[in-house]
């Protein structure tokens, strides 16, 4: 009962951070015009602002947050590592190089297409990280696949920057992108993005009571009868579609997936049939507010999210990292 | 030198056979480094040949080689063995007292803090003060980042696992902080910080770069070299070394002091070149062992090797563009971490 209620009024809060994200910001527009603009779309500024960068913005934040902390809950699962998320662990780094390369050297520039790199992208570095922190006689240890996401971030992140240097085109846009902004994009953009997220979501969503099973240790859920290797499979497709979806959008946002699940995990437990949920709309709202802030920092200058949520991030990961280490 | 095989072996055959392998290899590289130095020079989209480099170095060319020996590639070559000299012994003392052979500077934070420093000193004094006052910015840089790190990671002593997971956090949200301040700022200031976050010595001149950064490793390297029995005793771990008479956490306090001063002086003038820090000091051990007194100059020879390599190719592989060499530098050196990880993967 408790749970539900929460569940409900984190939507609630979640349903006022966007109404507050589409109504407030340099230019301040009553709740009343945004309607209208829909309705009555008279081409005024205010209308304009709204239905090209407020709506976007709001629903482009909030599809992103849900998506990365529910792939950073997926991903601590399945590694059993609490700093695990898709920009620790390199998968965004991967899907931004991806982005970058393709649109830089083959000169793509088709949304769609544009996707799929980012999948790819987030496919191939997260295959990396999780194939070099298993290797060894004692598997997959917290440790190893920090270090491997962190020298895999590291190593596309400078790539990325090679080619953007070496490119000359002006960049400034790229580079907010690159650092995680929702700002400035389509809902067109959004809309090629979308089905793959979904469907990210809905393989998520499908996962908590394996998930669960999984987080008493492999040799357990073995025995219990879980093929692990599907359930891992099914879990890691997940986390690609969720996490190469939303850098696409929005750009490799840093440590909602890290944050989120930690909070969530507080509150609605360590179940993952309520913990998913909770990420999802805990992600979105932490996503929006965080972009909604941005806005105040520098005003009538524009922080990008991604700086923010990295902020925030940080005392998050320093928490869990010193508390992980007494656990061990 | 003759400190180490008194504090080892003292008199002992053996250890005179090691100190001599060691002056061997260093001599060997030194030698290696200066002919690459020299050929490196004549690479170009105007090649010269290493005679007439030579004979420029003494003043005796023509004067068209002259001038592009002396003024255009000389000072960047030698900005390329300052550079990853002082990264490397960086490197190498900070795996030392960390004793862990995944640390670097780069992989805790230190080296984003540094590029946090210069950016901000771009960006707030650009043309105001003289781009000599750099490093210190740098180094105040990468001492804040380390400070906050230290003081995160102490509990009950730093473990030096719970600093390089740190470290990784620190770093990406002192990255992203710079990348706000290069957005936010005007236009021709986001391309040099952007360039200078990669990490590259295109365009080192005499006046501005080699006499900014030579003093500090001219001071730096030799400072550190002298304490190579400390970092000898630290690598003993906290509790023989300090039954040993050592004074574990003062020494431990000068050695990060040092190591950090040496990161913080070279990425002010090389920008955040990535993985040397890492990879000379692991290159060095396979040559002439872990013992400082051979390790320290092995590795900064090593290095000014790596990263006179990755320049030469960042400015000839896709001429007429002259590609950022930490491009290079983290594209070996992020395979040969994920090398060190395979070796390593056996010890939890």
């Amino acid at each position: 009962m408790f749970k539900i209620m929460g569940l409900i009024s984190f939507s609630l809060a979640l349903a006022a951070a966007v109404i507050g994200s589409i109504t407030l910001g340099v230019t301040n527009i009553p709740l009343s015009d945004v309607w209208q603009s829909f309705i009555h779309f008279n081409g005024s500024n205010e209308h304009l602002i709204i239905r090209t960068a407020r709506v976007p913005r709001a629903l482009i934040a909030t599809s992103a947050g849900a998506s990365l902390a529910v792939a950073g809950a997926v991903m601590q699962a399945i590694t059993r590592n609490p700093i695990a998320s898709p920009s620790t662990l390199g998968v965004n780094a991967g899907a931004a190089f991806f982005i970058i390369l393709a649109s830089s050297l083959l000169g793509l520039s088709g949304l769609d297409a544009l996707t799929w790199v980012a999948l790819a992208g987030a496919a191939v570095s997260g295959g990396i990280v999780f194939f070099m922190g298993s290797i060894g006689r004692d598997g997959m240890t917290p440790v190893k696949i920090t270090l491997a996401g962190a020298s895999m971030a590291a190593f596309f992140a400078s790539l990325t920057q090679g080619v953007m240097l070496t490119d000359g085109r002006a960049f400034d846009q790229i580079l907010a992108w690159l650092v995680g902004s929702v700002a400035g994009r389509s809902l067109n953009q959004l809309s090629y993005a979308l089905p793959y997220l979904a469907a990210g979501m809905l393989i998520a969503m499908l996962l908590p009571r394996h998930l669960n099973v999984l987080g008493i240790g492999d040799d357990v859920a073995t025995g219990l009868g879980q093929r692990t290797a599907y359930v891992k499979t099914f879990a890691a497709v997940s986390v690609i579609l969720l996490a190469g979806g939303s850098v696409a959008v929005a750009g490799p946002i840093a440590f909602v997936g890290i944050v989120v699940p930690h909070i969530a995990r507080h509150i609605a437990g360590p179940d993952h049939r309520w913990l998913l949920p909770y990420c999802a709309v805990m992600g979105a709202l932490l996503l929006v507010s965080a972009d909604l802030g941005s806005r105040y920092i520098a005003m009538p200058q524009e922080v990008p999210v991604g700086v923010m949520t990295a902020v925030i991030g940080v005392p998050f990961f320093v928490h869990i990292a010193r508390k992980g280490r007494r656990a061990q | 030198m003759s400190k180490y095989s008194a504090y080892r072996t003292p008199g002992s055959a053996f250890s005179a056979l090691i100190e001599k392998r060691t002056v061997w290899t260093a001599g060997i590289l030194l030698a290696f480094c200066a002919a690459l130095m020299i050929v490196s020079t004549g690479i170009g989209s105007e090649y010269i040949s290493p005679l007439t480099v030579v004979k420029a170095i003494f003043g005796s060319a023509d004067p068209t080689s002259q001038v592009i020996v002396e003024q255009l590639r000389l000072p960047r070559i030698v900005i390329a063995v300052l550079v990853g000299a002082s990264l490397a012994s960086s490197g190498a003392v900070l795996q030392g007292i960390v004793r862990n052979p995944l640390a670097s500077p780069d992989i805790t934070g230190v080296t984003e803090g540094a590029a946090l420093g210069a950016v901000l000193f771009i960006f707030l004094f650009q043309g105001t003060i003289s781009i000599h006052w750099m490093p210190l910015a740098s180094i105040a840089g990468a001492f804040a980042i380390a400070v906050l790190l230290y003081v995160l990671a102490w509990k009950n002593g730093v473990s030096p696992l719970r600093l390089v997971l740190i470290g990784i956090g620190i770093s990406a949200a002192v990255k992203s902080i710079s990348y706000m301040f290069i957005i936010s700022g005007p236009m021709q200031l986001a391309n040099q910080s952007l360039t200078f976050m990669t990490g590259t010595i295109y365009g080192s001149s005499w006046d501005n770069d080699v006499v900014t950064l030579l003093p500090w490793v001219a001071v730096l390297l030799p400072l550190t070299w002298l304490q190579a029995r400390q970092v000898n005793i630290q690598a003993l771990g906290d509790d023989v070394a300090s039954s040993a008479g050592a004074r574990v956490q003062k020494q431990r306090l000068v050695l990060l002091t040092l190591s950090i001063a040496l990161a913080g002086s070279a990425v002010a003038i090389g920008g955040a070149i990535s993985f040397i820090g890492l990879m000379a000091p692991h290159i060095a051990r396979k040559l002439v062992g872990p013992s400082f007194g051979g390790l320290l100059p092995v590795s900064a020879l090593i290095g000014a090797i790596i990263l006179l390599v990755a320049d030469l190719v960042a400015r000839t592989a896709f001429l007429p563009q002259d590609v950022p060499a930490g491009v290079f530098t983290a594209a070996i050196g992020a395979p040969f971490f994920m090398y060190l990880l395979y070796r390593n993967r056996n010890q939890s």
